[in-house]
């Protein structure tokens, strides 16, 4: 029995050390320029991150597509999560509570890839017929919605579809913690004449908001390693454009398009060393966000109500 | 005056509040419907997609070659189910003893305390570098693609899973139970496998259910160590197709027939999980024994 339970640890160790073994050729090569610079090509003075024939080797351009697509899903993501967990916590009649709980807890069930493919072939023809045009003309002006993409994919799709599935895990968890908050906390302030909303806001926001962050960086850490979905819908491409129309490509989503057919050594270390950031990268995040979440529902167990 | 307000004052402050009241209350529901419809979007596109390409070949025919019309995913299902099966060899047993550390033997020290968050953190790291540790692990050293592999990664995935819903099933069961063995002199690891595991099984097959459904759906781990194959393999020392594997190649496919394809794929594995997520909600819902709790 301890033996099972030590093999978590042992796979972590064992993960970490692989991913560091293989990725040492990149190491080596590149250092840590490998997550900064950009070769510029000699010819066309354009800067040159990901060329894979002439061995050059940049993560930038998959560092910037997923903290883009990341910050892109909590934006629409957070605020909406918040909203559902109040509602369900705080105002829902208990007859839907139960019904809406249980949909919440299937959409984080369905597979990365059942949401590619609907994104493939819903989503984005709907994004690229009736959103795109209305913010390229809206917001145009600011550089950040370009009309030079005609596919509909790329960051926008990617953050959209990224937000539908960070939902679920941002919603539940913020209704962990907002159960957590002990109902005397809502009763002081409902005596003193508060409205609901000032209860709400008073009494349960504002004793739950360290779990709230906790709740959040968490969906942070799922849209960062979020895979096949992205992969379907970001364009792949290895470069950095300031348009959020434009395509993209992200840490993840590089390594599921590259790995397998990798040109040579150095292309897969490098896709390793990825891999290497994306696995640390995760593992901050996560831990960080259980602490958040752990240091609010401790000594307060969820009950039922 | 002083700090006297005039009641036109007080009247207006109370409107002011009931307004921001209301528009609290209509924010919250309208964040409700906008997550909710997405979800039913994506459901009625699955069972609208899915239900009219389903058909009795996609389950006994093999993919057709490109441009042919019918096919069908005979050997993504059978390979689905072998990997899955080797998954869970793995990490049903590992995962199971795990959870009864965590919640028999080690409960309150800081071992348990330790492999629990491990287990969590672990839960949050993408599948796709779960993917190219065992590819650097297992098929670098056997130098080609195999069914094996694919089956290692599954199973490493289930474990986190697997070990924290058999840890809760195990904290359900009412410490009497407990009590009444061990004052009947039957020693504690015994009181545990035959008394505490036993009654919460229904709660630790359902939850090694949800974790075989999540890995079901998994693809990035699938990509480069089961690898996919186009005819039928049965072998685990080759590359085999998987159902997930070929949802995303087809997916992106040019071939109409093969969308078709892609969309019955993905109808039949989200009733597999939509089964599973249901059942897990009926046992831990109704409690782990019937009538205690």
């Amino acid at each position: 029995m301890v033996l099972c339970a030590l093999s978590i640890f042992g796979i972590v160790v064992l993960i970490a050390t692989e991913l560091v073994l293989r990725s040492q050729l990149a190491w080596s090569k590149f250092g840590f320029e490998f997550f900064f610079s950009a070769f510029v090509d000699p010819y066309t003075k354009l800067p040159m991150y990901w060329d894979p024939v002439n061995g050059h080797f940049s993560a930038l351009p998959f560092l910037y597509g997923t903290v883009i697509s990341s910050f892109l899903a909590l934006l629409m993501a957070v605020p909406l999560a918040i909203g559902v967990a109040v509602f369900l916590t705080e105002m829902c009649p208990q007859v839907l509570r139960g019904p809406l709980a249980f949909l919440t807890e299937l959409l984080a069930a369905i597979p990365s890839v059942i949401y590619g493919l609907w994104a493939v072939f819903i989503l984005v023809p709907l994004l690229r017929e009736h959103v795109n045009p209305w913010l390229i003309q809206l917001l145009g002006w600011t550089g950040f919605f370009n009309n030079d993409n005609p596919t509909g994919l790329g960051f926008v799709s990617a953050g959209v579809i990224l937000a539908i599935m960070i939902l679920p895990i941002v919603s539940s968890l913020t209704r962990e913690v907002m159960t957590a908050v002990p109902h005397s906390q809502r009763e002081a302030v409902l005596a003193l004449g508060a409205t609901r909303w000032e209860m709400i806001r008073m009494g349960v926001l504002r004793n739950a908001r360290i779990g709230i962050v906790g709740a959040v960086i968490l969906g942070l850490g799922r849209a960062l390693g979020e895979t096949m979905a992205v992969t379907m819908v970001i364009g792949n491409s290895p470069e950095i454009h300031r348009s959020l129309l434009a395509n993209g490509s992200t840490m993840a989503s590089v390594i599921a398009n590259e790995f397998a057919e990798a040109s040579g050594d150095l292309h897969l270390s490098a896709l390793m060393e990825i891999g290497l950031a994306l696995f640390a990268v995760t593992i901050v995040v996560n831990t960080f966000a259980r602490l958040l979440v752990w240091a609010v529902t401790r000594g307060a167990p969820a009950q039922v109500h | 005056m002083g700090g006297h307000k005039l009641p036109t004052e007080h009247k207006l402050r109370a409107r002011i509040r009931t307004l921001a009241d209301g528009a609290a209350t209509g924010l919250a529901v309208l964040s409700t419907v906008l997550v909710v419809a997405p979800l039913v979007a994506i459901f009625v596109y699955l069972i609208y997609k899915g239900a009219s390409s389903l058909n009795w070949a996609f389950f006994t025919h093999n993919p057709a070659p490109v441009g042919e019309l019918g096919g069908g995913m005979a050997n993504a299902i059978v390979g689905s189910a072998i990997l899955l099966a080797v998954g869970s060899l793995i990490g049903v047993p590992v995962g199971i003893s795990g959870g009864i550390f965590l919640a028999e033997f080690g409960r309150g020290t800081k071992l348990a305390n330790a492999v629990r968050f491990t287990a969590d953190v672990l839960n949050g790291v993408p599948s796709i570098v779960m993917g190219i540790a065992v590819y650097s692990l297992i098929v670098v050293p056997q130098g080609h693609f195999s069914a094996f592999s694919g089956g290692v990664a599954l199973g490493i995935m289930m474990i986190p899973t697997v070990c924290r819903t058999t840890e809760e099933m195990l904290l359900m069961v009412p410490n009497a139970v407990r009590e009444a063995a061990l004052a009947l002199g039957v020693p504690n690891w015994r009181s545990v496998l035959a008394i505490t595991v036993k009654t919460a099984s229904p709660g630790i097959i359902t939850g090694c259910m949800l974790a075989f459904a999540r890995v079901a759906g998994e693809t990035a781990p699938l990509i480069f160590t089961a690898f996919g194959n186009v005819g039928w393999s049965a072998k685990l020392s080759e590359p085999i197709a998987a159902l997930p594997l070929q949802i995303y190649v087809y997916a992106l496919s040019p071939y109409d027939e093969w969308h078709r394809l892609a969309w019955a794929g993905a109808l039949v594995l989200i009733v597999l999980i939509v089964v599973a997520v249901s059942l897990v909600r009926y046992v831990t819902s109704r409690g782990v024994l019937k009538g205690a709790s």
